[in-house]
């Protein structure tokens, strides 16, 4: 008999070996037993916000507590500022439908957006080009100012604020995770302790808290980063004279991607990424000088080879011979005449990616799960991407009556969203090195390629898809 | 089946520790029960406990889909007083063991683990009661799809089924008639404060609810449960007393076809021996068809019935035209009421009435399938 008890105990000895936290648990749970949330997101950026939004609009959760957490204050625009904000982002037709299912498209519209319909990559070593537009006069994407979206998101949390709870200046300064399963003491919901000591409760944790993600880092979840030798510089741009400004214009300099996003007729975002040095010299140098540096990386043909200028006129004709039909002839980039004072600033840039985007109760969305170089404008998109996926697996969980934090509908969003935002972030940091370079063999590898992909058009549109989901 | 097999082989290979404990013990157990009654009867260490304890109670309803299961019912007859099966006193009780049976009890919840097959047969149940449920309703809100009705959640086991129709906004009672499944229940449930209170677990049997109430429920579920059940007309009787007129009963169970007989006998328990023999009874399947004759002869009509396969590589259930393993059912007891509430005279009437037609009716497949 005592052999057979002491049997039993043995076999409960690895549970009564991790009591310690246990116990804390339980005193949380005590605390306030009354508030377990359905969803918490932390981190109210333009995805968090996002988040938020989607699931306080969907009448599946009509019926659960959610809440987000962010460290910043409120931010509404009072008034739509004259000037533009240099801070902007690429919204694909995916993401649009994202932002328009829950109302926030509506508040954009009515403040300002440009869309394009071109756009245009070229090589700065060679004459290669490739031209992405829709035939049908489709919007390709739109260029929308960050605080332009987040007032957006704002304004369609208010109009929730009876499902959605948004805690503003609150931040989370630990995180407490459940067993894998619950055992006989511990509370099943993830607890978030906040700045002020308060606790809350929480049945699904969403991490939206940027690439620098503290939910990431307190789940443990292992990320695979590098930051690249190049930093961002962004500004705000007035043209020489008024177009129709449609077009995106990337040029790959072999220092790094220059890119020109339309605002309106007579203005365009710049987005420079290049080597640290370059960057705060650009920044820091006079507007005059600045001017002419940009309308240089767009127009000057300095690096161009005679080699392979005419090995990539070669592989041209040979197109034109065997597809006679137009090819999209190449546009001039508007010149560029001032810089808006104080528009100027530099980030750096980083690739990172979460090994795993979900743990029971936690999934990861945005650039806490993944962090990409600005040149294919897919950061924003990507996290857009990853509320769609998400929305649709929790709607169907909640729709089966499951629990949200459960790992079954939360592998599914991982394996959707890994497959996408890997082949995305795998291609944007081989393009990035693909034309970090001026060496001759690589410049004609790029040039034949890039040639010969604006010359297959199913492999253009295939690529146009896959970019604005 | 599939499931009940892989259950079973975890449950037996998690438990490995735990069994050998009690091995002792069983010798004394079945000649305890089998004495008693079923000397003649080759049933399982489970089985033979089973009727024991609760003798009393004639159709008495089971999840004990896996050897867990059957390692719990061991585990509780050895530690409770054979005559108190419902006592709800603890103070019998060693306290080092209950937080076993607790830590075991708990394994219901992984969703990893032994019930794997249970947690995600939920993505195929779920959507069928819902789905059948929501037919009878003119319009529902998505957030909370079943609210407003009363669901018995027959065998609830650990609450696997329970939590996700109260999720859906029904206010469901559970009822099982292991003690430690109905703990395990309470327990999981009460940290989530909506859940707390749209369900209501009892460890109790099916005729302690008909006792109670008649016509209260909009819907009964039995899921994984009548393969357990020792007389299976009177348990369609008390499902169909419990419901109200149009009130739907769902039914999950496995087919007693010759390939459940292989795949869950011979080649789990006799080849494999991954499952202690005796652990299922082929007897007890119930076949779709006799299942038919015994809801049709008690006022139910069958609305659908539906196949299910199990995927052990994939942990994922589909639906399939095939019944010859698991398949799940729904009937709906006729607005009409045919029968006045039975009193206890009328009703043993009536079994015998019942089983009279459905010997007929089964003669008559009989004579079909010739």
């Amino acid at each position: 008999m005592a052999a057979r008890l002491a049997r039993i105990r043995w076999g409960t000895a690895p549970a009564a070996a991790r009591r310690g936290p246990l116990v804390s648990c339980r005193r949380w749970a005590g605390a306030s037993s009354d508030t377990v949330y359905d969803v918490v997101v932390s981190g109210g950026g333009l995805v968090g916000a996002a988040m938020a939004c989607a699931l306080g609009y969907d009448i599946h959760f009509c019926d659960k507590k959610i809440l987000l957490l962010e460290a910043g204050p409120k931010k509404v625009l009072g008034k739509l500022p004259e000037t533009y904000s240099n801070r902007v982002s690429s919204i694909s037709p995916g993401s649009a439908t994202l932002l328009s299912s829950f109302g926030a498209w509506d508040h954009i519209c009515n403040m300002r957006y440009r869309a394009f319909r071109r756009m245009q990559v070229w090589d700065a070593c060679s004459e290669a080009l490739i031209m992405f537009d829709k035939d049908n006069l489709d919007d390709m994407g739109c260029i929308v100012e960050n605080n332009v979206i987040m007032h957006a998101l704002t304004k369609q949390l208010e109009a929730v604020s009876d499902r959605v709870t948004v805690l503003y200046k609150s931040k989370a300064v630990s995180y407490t995770w459940p067993y894998p399963f619950s055992m006989a003491d511990s509370s099943p919901w993830v607890h978030i302790t906040l700045g002020d000591g308060s606790i809350l409760q929480t049945k699904l944790l969403i991490g939206a808290d940027g690439h620098n993600s503290g939910v990431r880092q307190a789940a443990g979840i292992q990320n695979v980063s590098w930051n690249y030798d190049q930093s961002a510089v962004v500004a705000t741009l007035h043209l020489s004279e008024a177009t129709e400004n449609n077009v995106a214009w990337q040029r790959f300099l072999p220092s790094g991607p220059i890119a020109l996003l339309p605002l309106s007729d007579t203005l365009s975002s710049l987005v420079w990424s290049t080597s640290h040095e370059h960057a705060a010299e650009l920044v820091s140098m006079d507007e005059e000088k600045f001017v002419d540096a940009v309308n240089s990386a767009f127009w000057s043909d300095a690096n161009h080879t005679d080699f392979i200028d005419s090995a990539g006129s070669m592989l041209q004709y040979a197109v034109a011979f065997l597809k006679p039909t137009k090819i999209s002839a190449r546009q001039l980039p508007p010149s560029v005449a001032r810089v808006d004072a104080k528009s100027r600033i530099l980030f750096p840039l980083g690739l990172g990616h979460a090994a795993e985007y979900v743990r029971p109760r936690l999934a990861l969305i945005g650039d806490a799960a993944h962090r990409v170089h600005p040149l294919a404008g897919q950061g924003a998109n990507m996290g857009f991407g990853d509320i769609s996926s998400l929305l649709h697996h929790l709607r169907t969980a909640a729709f089966n009556g499951k629990d949200l934090g459960s790992m079954s509908h939360l592998t599914a969003y991982e394996t959707d969203r890994q497959r996408h935002n890997t082949a995305l972030l795998a291609a944007t940091d081989l393009l990035k090195r693909l034309y970090s370079t001026s060496a001759a063999p690589l410049v004609l590898l790029r040039t034949w390629g890039l040639q010969a992909t604006n010359a297959v058009s199913p492999l253009k549109e295939q690529i146009m898809a896959f970019a604005s989901k | 089946m599939w499931g009940g097999r892989k259950l079973s082989s975890s449950g037996s290979r998690f438990l490995g520790a735990h069994r050998s404990p009690f091995r002792g013990t069983q010798a004394d157990c079945p000649r305890l029960t089998t004495s008693a009654a079923y000397s003649k009867n080759q049933l399982s260490w489970t089985l033979q406990i089973k009727p024991s304890v609760f003798s009393e109670y004639r159709s008495m309803c089971f999840k004990s889909y896996s050897m867990t299961f059957a390692c719990l019912n061991r585990m509780k007859s050895y530690s409770l007083p054979w005559t108190r099966p419902y006592s709800t006193s603890r103070t019998t009780v060693d306290s080092s063991e209950v937080k076993t049976f607790l830590a075991l009890a708990h394994r219901w919840w992984d969703e990893q683990g032994v019930y794997a097959p249970l947690h995600s047969m939920n993505d195929l149940r779920v959507p069928f009661i819902r789905d059948n449920l929501l037919k009878t309703v003119a319009d529902h809100q998505p957030g909370k799809p079943l609210s407003g009705m009363k669901i018995l959640d027959v065998g609830c086991g650990g609450g696997l089924l329970t939590e996700p129709l109260g999720r859906l906004g029904a206010s469901v009672i559970g009822i099982d008639p292991v003690d430690e499944n109905i703990k395990t229940a309470q327990h999981h449930k009460s940290f989530d404060p909506v859940l707390d209170k749209r369900i209501e677990y009892r460890a109790c049997s099916l005729e302690k609810i008909v006792e109670e109430t008649a016509e209260t429920f909009d819907a009964v579920v039995a899921s994984e449960v009548v393969e357990h059940v020792i007389d299976l007309e009177m348990f369609i009787q008390c499902c169909c007393q419990v419901l109200k007129p149009g009130g739907s009963l769902f039914i999950t169970t496995i087919n007693k076809t010759q390939l459940s007989y292989a795949l869950g006998i011979v080649f789990s328990e006799q080849i494999a021996g991954i499952v202690p023999k005796g652990t299922h009874t082929w007897e007890k399947f119930v076949s779709p068809e006799k299942l038919e004759s015994i809801l049709e002869s008690n006022g139910l009509s069958v609305q659908t019935v539906a196949g299910m396969l199990y995927n052990p590589f994939s942990g994922y259930w589909h639906w399939s035209k095939n019944t010859s393993l698991n398949y799940a059912a729904h009937a709906v007891k006729s607005s009409i009421q045919e029968h006045p509430a039975p009193a206890e005279f009328a009703l043993k009437e009536e079994t015998e009435e019942v089983r009279i037609e459905t010997s007929t009716n089964s003669g008559v497949h009989e004579e079909l399938k010739k």
